[in-house]
């Protein structure tokens, strides 16, 4: 995201074209070729306080990171295809919060790491294999019942999480989570209140609802299984149980029976990212280090 | 001008009629000698503005001949619409944007799941009614809600409370 316009032409000096006023130096930023993204902790103290293992920082921000960067982009592909303008703008505001969720916590995850990559290297310089999401993150979905099932686990598990990480260690990320929390308390609230008016709505909606339900459930033990680097998620899985439960209940859909995930949280991943990341790092790879 | 009172003038990118220390954006100016350092504060992780709001403080700044400008972000704590000022709510009222009302205050334990309407004392920024409606909780910004009023028959902007 690293733009700049440095190297326009001196032909296009604001007071040599009818656009001057449109090309105003001091104005660059409001513009998509002189953005400029920068660091989006840009003046947050970067060091990490003593006593605080970098490694185990390092690879937590980059998992949780990675979760909401897949999601968020997932989220990206149902705008233009929602059922209505109203669910487009909520999935579009979601997934914008994601997106910046993703890169406070990449961004966090290079300084920890120290090697000296930031969130476009972590984000559109990496293979499948690098990424560390949940697969629950990177399913596609068949339809609209799919993607509110999804939501509910994903955005009811880190809401659960984030509230702990409140008191992380790491003052970075334990202010990503507080902010993330106000957030994600609004998202679970969306994709319950969806999966109720469907479970509890016409015999279709119903069926289709439970269909979706069932399909999300296998993937729903993965995001148990790595709680123990750097932090304990304790009363994570029993306000998940909960909440989960209490939604279901309120659409009139069986509480399934929760499998255990698959062995190695993290370490494997579905074709579905192969795909994601072929879109999303396409220009960036097929331009490296490209200014507009 | 003090540097504080050039930083008072900057407005808010999306929301033109109100400034960004009426928002609550601003959390520090500090001025020394030539120098400034401004400290702000995004409103949601992923603001798209932020760039365009530290473009628009520096600038602001180097005009009115401060040579030294830094901005600075701060994450924590996390900003509230309860920063909002007397004059900022009155502001984004006469805009016909509902102003928030108190952030919710959250007793210990789980953060509460909502399945229904949240009952709400939004008031309609037209014709004053009390009684109004959520359409939906995603506007065109992640910060605002969609609202209705049956009163006077016309939908609204609310932001909402976090």
């Amino acid at each position: 995201m690293a733009f700049d316009d440095t190297a326009r032409p001196a032909s296009s000096a604001p007071e040599t074209t009818a656009y001057g006023a449109l090309t105003d130096h001091e104005d660059d930023a409001r513009w998509a070729y002189g953005t400029g993204f920068t660091d989006p902790l840009h003046g947050v103290p970067a060091e990490i306080p003593d006593g605080i293992d970098r490694a185990d920082l390092a690879a937590f921000c980059l998992a949780l990171g990675d979760d909401a960067l897949i999601m968020s982009h997932r989220l990206q592909q149902w705008v233009t295809r929602a059922p209505e303008l109203e669910d487009e703008l909520a999935l579009a505001n979601i997934g914008l919060d994601l997106l910046g969720q993703a890169r406070l916590l990449l961004t966090r995850a290079g300084e920890a790491e120290g090697a000296g990559r930031d969130e476009d290297d972590l984000a559109y310089r990496r293979e499948p294999h690098e990424f560390r999401n949940v697969r629950l993150a990177e399913l596609a979905d068949a339809d609209f019942a799919h993607l509110v099932a999804r939501l509910l686990v994903f955005s009811t598990w880190r809401l659960a999480l984030f509230d702990r990480l409140t008191s992380a260690a790491d003052p970075v990320l334990a202010a990503i989570a507080a902010k993330g929390v106000k957030e994600m308390t609004y998202h679970r609230d969306y994709a319950a209140q969806w999966v109720v008016r469907l479970g509890d709505g016409t015999a279709v909606s119903h069926e289709r609802m439970v269909a979706a339900i069932t399909a999300v459930v296998p993937f729903i033990g993965e995001l148990f299984q790595d709680d123990a680097v750097f932090f304990q998620g304790d009363g994570v899985r029993a306000e998940f149980d909960t909440v989960f439960a209490q939604v279901l209940t309120a659409a009139t859909i069986d509480v399934p029976v929760i499998p255990a995930g698959p062995p190695g949280a993290r370490d494997g991943h579905t074709a579905a990212l192969t795909e994601i990341l072929a879109e999303m790092q396409e220009l960036a790879r097929a331009v490296p280090g490209g200014s507009w | 001008m003090t540097a504080q009172a050039v930083v008072g003038t900057v407005t808010d990118p999306e929301l033109p009629m109100v400034t960004l220390a009426e928002l609550g954006i601003v959390r520090e100016v500090r001025q020394d000698g030539d120098g400034v350092v401004v400290t702000i504060t995004p409103t949601y992780s992923g603001c798209p503005a932020m760039e365009s709001i530290r473009a628009d403080i520096a600038t602001a700044l180097r005009r009115a001949g401060f040579a030294q400008v830094e901005v600075r972000t701060v994450l924590a704590p996390a900003w509230t619409t309860d920063w909002i000022s007397e004059s900022g709510r009155r502001k984004l009222a006469e805009a016909g944007i509902a102003p928030p009302g108190a952030a919710p205050r959250r007793a210990a334990g789980p953060i509460p799941l909502t399945l229904t309407p949240r009952p709400s004392a939004v008031r309609c920024p037209r014709c004053g009614s009390a009684e109004t409606e959520a359409v939906a909780a995603f506007g065109a910004t992640a910060c605002r809600e969609l609202r209705r009023c049956p009163a006077c028959r016309e939908p609204f902007e609310h932001m909402k409370e976090i």
